[in-house]
């Protein structure tokens, strides 16, 4: 099977020729569609740098970025972006924010007037399956931290994306919310299988969500390890008390240690 | 008393006990009324040349606002122009900052050579003065978007336009409103100073015409009316404000 995002000894560097700064450096991975992958790394090792690589923000210094067999060169729409700051639009309602990528990505754009209400209802839908049933209409600076990222994860799914690229987006949470919407992230996956890309430092967030997770060295980020996961679906709290679950995140720790 | 009430009052209790003060120091020290003219005897003048203050206030109001709205397109339209594109900004500021260095009473008598007395040299200098705080804010609204909010609408392939239109100018609006009410402001002062220089109207010749007769106290009414006239703009911009950018407060209205 082909691989359907897949970086070929691709580099990143930002800055012009003198002061260059290389944030990735010579990273190959294959993802398959519908994995969910995590990357972990310290801090500082150009994680965010491999989402913006991936999404075509920003264009591969060296090597190269396919996505769907299609070379990146420009953000590409069938992606779903998600940040530890749930950047939502202050002056919209949960819904609107909710509802604002189907105003720019085609097909859905198109149509948005007069689909306006299937959009809307799609959108309560997935509202509703993070909880957030009855907060619609509030204004995102009305909602708790946690709600806040709930929406941030519904504005990222709305256009079915076939990839989802996550920055750390429970970091600034604490501990218990973080594990609420692990599961809520993990069903929602479940559910709708995109490619996920979850840059994280939470090793238990990686070893609880992801399939594959790779970890990265210091800056420039290089890809030090791949491990695979095989912990039975749905995983839940309890799994991450086992005895496997804890020898893995033991594991990653180590080769983080390492490098 | 509630904290509500006490707040609604306190502004007119200030502003009463602040001409209270004015009448006693008056009284008290005898002041010459050529010097300082006491409040009571403005009302009078004021109620007396009614007719004189409403022409002329309304011939500076017509120049003020006429002048505003121009601000307002213009001061738009380039802080659009240089919010959005650095290259723009980098042009443009130098001219610009310039410009508004330049004190607007200098460029009067130019405009009087230009257009003749009268009606434009104020609308201009009116523009002139505001129109610079108007685009220096909506400038700064459209440059200080966060770079990822910009990424999550280019990473959906939005185009530049878009994020305009879906962040950029939402999220410049509580800088263009917070402007508008210090540009109308502006926008009275610049009107009244090209009125004082070079008019045959409006309330900046009518004090220059009577401090000429002497007429202090009706220097005072015109300034008074000039007053009223400023906290009536900025109330009525600060009211639309509140109105159309209350998300920028996180309604965290102060609360006693």
């Amino acid at each position: 099977m082909n691989p359907f995002v897949q970086l070929t000894n691709a580099s990143l560097a930002y800055g012009a020729e003198s002061e260059r700064l290389l944030a990735i450096e010579d990273v190959s991975m294959s993802i398959a569609e519908g994995e969910f992958i995590a990357l972990v790394g310290p801090s500082g090792c150009g994680k965010s740098s491999l989402l913006k690589l991936v999404s075509g923000l920003h264009p591969a210094f060296e090597g190269e970025v396919t996505v769907d067999g299609k070379l990146v060169t420009s953000p590409i729409s069938i992606c779903g972006m998600a940040f530890q700051n749930s950047t939502l639009l202050p002056w919209r309602t949960t819904l609107d924010n909710v509802l604002l990528p189907l105003e720019i990505v085609e097909p859905f754009a198109r149509d948005f007037r007069r689909k306006r209400g299937e959009y809307e209802a799609r959108a309560l839908a997935l509202l509703h399956s993070v909880g957030l049933s009855g907060f619609e209409h509030k204004f995102p600076w009305e909602l708790s931290g946690g709600m806040q990222q709930r929406a941030s994860l519904c504005r990222a799914l709305i256009h079915d994306p076939r990839v989802l690229l996550l920055d750390e987006p429970f970091g600034a949470l604490d501990a218990f919310t973080r594990e609420d919407l692990w599961e809520v992230l993990q069903a929602l996956w479940i559910e709708k299988r995109p490619t996920v890309i979850l840059v994280t430092h939470d090793l238990r967030e990686a070893a609880y969500l992801a399939e594959t997770i790779y970890v990265s060295s210091p800056r420039p980020g290089r890809i030090v390890s791949r491990t695979k996961v095989d912990f039975p679906r749905p995983r839940t709290l309890e799994t991450t008390f086992q005895a496997d679950f804890i020898d893995t995140v033991h594991g990653l720790r180590e080769k983080i240690a390492r490098h | 008393m509630p904290p509500a009430l006490v707040r609604r009052i306190t502004p007119w209790a200030v502003t009463a006990s602040f001409f209270v003060l004015w009448e006693i120091v008056c009284v008290v020290f005898r002041v010459d009324t050529f010097i300082l003219p006491r409040p009571s005897q403005v009302a009078v003048s004021l109620v007396t040349n009614y007719a004189a203050i409403l022409m002329n206030a309304l011939q500076t109001l017509y120049t003020t606002l006429v002048g505003f709205v121009v601000a307002v397109a213009v001061g738009l339209f380039l802080g659009m122009l240089v919010g959005a594109m650095p290259s723009v900004y980098a042009g443009i500021y130098p001219v610009m900052v310039g410009l508004n260095a330049i004190p607007k009473v200098a460029i009067v008598p130019v405009l009087v050579i230009w257009f003749g007395i009268g009606t434009i040299p104020a609308i201009i200098t009116a523009f002139v003065i505001s129109f610079f705080p108007i685009m220096v804010n909506v400038a700064t609204g459209l440059a200080t978007i966060e770079p990822e909010m910009r990424d999550v609408l280019r990473s959906l392939g939005a185009r530049r336009w878009q994020i305009l239109r879906k962040v950029g100018i939402p999220r410049a609006m509580p800088y263009f409103f917070a402007s508008l009410k210090v540009a109308v402001t502006l926008a009275f002062i610049g009107s009244i100073v090209a009125e004082t220089i070079a008019s045959d109207r409006g309330i900046g010749y009518l004090m220059i015409a009577a401090s000429a007769r002497f007429d202090i106290t009706l220097v005072f009414a015109g300034l008074l009316v000039v007053a009223i006239m400023g906290i009536a703009m900025y109330e009525i911009f600060a009211y639309i404000e509140r109105r159309v950018t209350f998300w920028a407060t996180r309604g965290n209205e102060m609360v006693f």
